[in-house]
């Protein structure tokens, strides 16, 4: 065996499996398509994640956290707000807004806004630090054949490594997931996310914002500084559109958006548009592969909890496999795996089906609909169990938590 | 004297049983075979045994080679479901059966795992002849089907070293374990062959450590086990109605 487990995929999921089981002594090899250099570059990913206490937590118990905490802002109150224009102009938040405040949640932030290349900075920091983990890259898993004792990973540089189990981190449009015969459940929501960076002019207090237009949710994320990161939901053919506006007329339709609670808006720095789209794996497991992250589901950002659910994936396996290990079991047997896929697949089905009816609750200007849905903000907001239940599930605290994501190492 | 060949002392395997499993000697891998009940038991026995073990001999589990240094014998190793992983956490393992079949088996397996487990066809009544002695020896799911389980333990026993530990895992003879261990698991949900068990062989606990004790050992802790039919998973609990494990060591 060259490794005992081999991840294609060094992304945010992937990498975070590596460090945990490479933590507890087990052998990896991560194979990737984008050379670290490149990944954490500022041109190569945009975007910004809101990660929940409880993800917060994994990173500080594998030694991440440290190197991020600098450049991550602490979530201190969510507003939700229904922002339905009223004769076609948009007029900020309506009366009816729903507010969750991180001292109703317990101690500390809700979580954290921290931007994608921070951590991928911190991880690939980590990798030079822990040093045992093999970063192969550039490089494509070509082939992975498993037979009753291991799998044989075929790299496209013709080189074979054979490992116990084979992990599947490699994206939306995982290839191993293809090769693997499994099928997957998907639609694309005909809204694209346009992302980007604002500056305002008074401080935003840790405050994220989401507001519910009828195109789709805008939601505003507290950056460190007097900075937003913007998730702004439009359909595709007018996020395209807005896209190619110049600063100026950018900044206009922005600014009728944004409402003016936190002063002067100017967005800054390159805009980058994502397709949104709902994809969700029929299997998480097959011979000797278990699919983690956005291999695995994609989900509407509209909650926030895509990365989340992604890192509570590989904290899952990574606890499935070391556990395994420790016992002296083979980590890539169907009852290992099985167990991984049986604990994540409520979890992930149940948020994937929620954030997509949220989003169909809310993009749209039906009256009934309207009603409904600033009636039942209404009632959260009054009622303080059901408050702190929305809040638990934004801080990632709900369910069978692995034990890295209670703030363990394995 | 007379008496039956199920109570002769100097011949504790039973032909029947021996027969039974070999026919399926080649399926023990198979985790969706018809040792897939074997298969999901294991994690929690494996867990018992090495918590007992860590705990018996100051090891660490954390570590990657728990069992670094100690002799370990398993009897009745059928295909080698825990020689392999005790042999991973370090141990020097023997695996005996008086199968060879179950042998041949096992020792295909562990060739491919690249494992070194010595495994040998033979019974304790030939172990006992020989001058090794084992540090731990595992006892798991075997006391139920031998002849008889008085002079069998009483074997085990003199083939532990001095300080050793034996772990022994057997089903209670009560109404619940044949209606889970043997209606159950053998007639409704097929998990196993029927007359894999046979419920007049279960031992009651107090049966099994007064066999334990009389044998010159001291009981250790004594566990039940009790599947979670929603999760299809087993776990410890102290219910020792069906499935119960137990520790028991040498005085020094």
């Amino acid at each position: 065996m060259d490794a005992d487990l081999i991840i294609a995929g060094g992304g945010l999921a992937g990498l975070s499996l590596a460090h945990a089981v490479a933590g507890a002594g087990l052998r990896v090899a991560v194979i990737d398509p984008v050379p670290l250099a490149t990944a954490t570059g500022a041109e190569f990913d945009g975007r910004v994640s809101a990660l929940g206490r409880a993800s917060y937590r994994m990173f500080d118990a594998l030694g991440l956290a440290d190197d991020m905490a600098a450049e991550a802002q602490p979530i201190l109150d969510i507003l939700v707000s229904d922002g339905a224009p009223s004769q076609g102009k948009y007029h900020g938040p309506s009366p009816l807004t729903l507010h969750f405040g991180h001292k109703d949640a317990g101690a500390g932030p809700l979580g954290y806004i921290v931007e994608n290349r921070v951590i991928r900075v911190a991880q690939s920091r980590a990798l030079a630090r822990q040093g045992d983990i093999a970063f192969i890259a550039p490089d494509h898993v070509a082939a992975a054949v498993a037979d009753a004792d291991g799998v044989s990973v075929r790299l496209e540089s013709g080189r074979t490594l054979r490992a116990s189990l084979c992990v599947a981190a490699d994206g939306r449009n995982s290839a191993l997931r293809q090769k693997a015969g499994i099928r997957t459940v998907r639609w694309a929501y005909g809204q694209t996310g346009i992302v980007t960076t604002v500056h305002h002019a008074r401080p935003h207090e840790g405050i994220a914002h989401e507001y519910f237009l009828p195109a789709g949710p805008f939601a505003i994320l507290p950056m460190t500084g007097n900075r937003s990161s913007l998730v702004w939901t439009e359909p595709t053919a007018r996020a395209h559109a807005i896209m190619q506006l110049d600063q100026g007329a950018f900044d206009a339709e922005l600014a009728e958006r944004f409402g003016s609670h936190w002063g002067a808006v100017r967005s800054d720095g390159p805009r980058w548009s994502y397709p949104l789209a709902f994809h969700l794996a029929r299997d998480y497991i097959a011979a000797r592969l278990a699919l983690i992250g956005d291999a695995a589901h994609g989900i509407h950002p509209i909650a926030g909890q895509g990365l989340n659910l992604g890192l509570r994936d590989a904290a899952a396996l990574a606890e499935i496999i070391v556990d395994a290990h420790r016992l002296g079991l083979d980590i890539g047997a169907p009852a290992t795996l099985a167990g991984y896929a049986q604990w994540r697949r409520f979890d992930n089905m149940s948020l994937a089906v929620t954030t997509d009816l949220l989003n169909r609750l809310f993009s749209n200007d039906l009256p009934p609909l309207r009603f409904a849905r600033n009636l039942g903000m209404a009632l959260v907001d009054k009622i303080a169990p059901v408050r702190n239940l929305f809040l638990r599930h934004a801080a990632g605290e709900v369910g069978d938590l692995p034990r890295l994501l209670r703030g363990h190492i394995l | 004297m007379i008496s039956g060949p199920r109570t002769a002392p100097e011949n504790t395997v039973d032909p029947e049983e021996v027969a039974r499993f070999s026919a399926m000697a080649d399926e023990w891998w198979d985790h969706n075979g018809p040792f897939r009940p074997l298969h999901k038991f294991n994690p929690v026995r494996l867990s018992f045994i090495r918590d007992q073990i860590c705990a018996h001999f100051q090891r660490n589990a954390a570590t990657a080679r728990p069992f670094e240094g100690l002799r370990l014998l398993d009897i009745g190793c059928g295909g080698g479901l825990l020689s392999e992983p005790v042999c991973r956490l370090g141990a020097q393992v023997t695996g005996a059966d008086a199968s060879a079949e179950n042998i041949g088996c096992a020792k295909a397996h562990a060739a491919r795992q690249n494992l070194d487990i010595d495994y040998r066809n033979v019974t304790t009544d030939a172990l006992i002849t020989e001058p090794a002695r084992f540090e731990v020896i595992l006892n798991m799911e075997v006391v139920e089907h031998v002849a008889n389980p008085d002079a069998f333990i009483m074997q085990c026993a003199s083939l532990l070293a001095p300080g050793g530990l034996m772990i022994l895992a057997t089903l209670n003879r009560t109404a619940k374990a044949y209606a889970l261990a043997v209606f159950g698991a053998e007639y409704i949900l097929r998990w196993l062959p029927r007359g894999t068990h046979d419920w007049n062989r279960f031992l009651r606990p107090q049966e099994l450590t007064a066999m334990v004790e009389k044998a010159g050992l001291s009981l250790g802790d004594l566990t039940g086990v009790s599947y979670n039919p929603l999760l299809d998973r087993w776990r410890l609990s102290d219910d020792l109605a069906v499935n119960y494990m137990l520790s028991a060591i040498t005085a020094r």
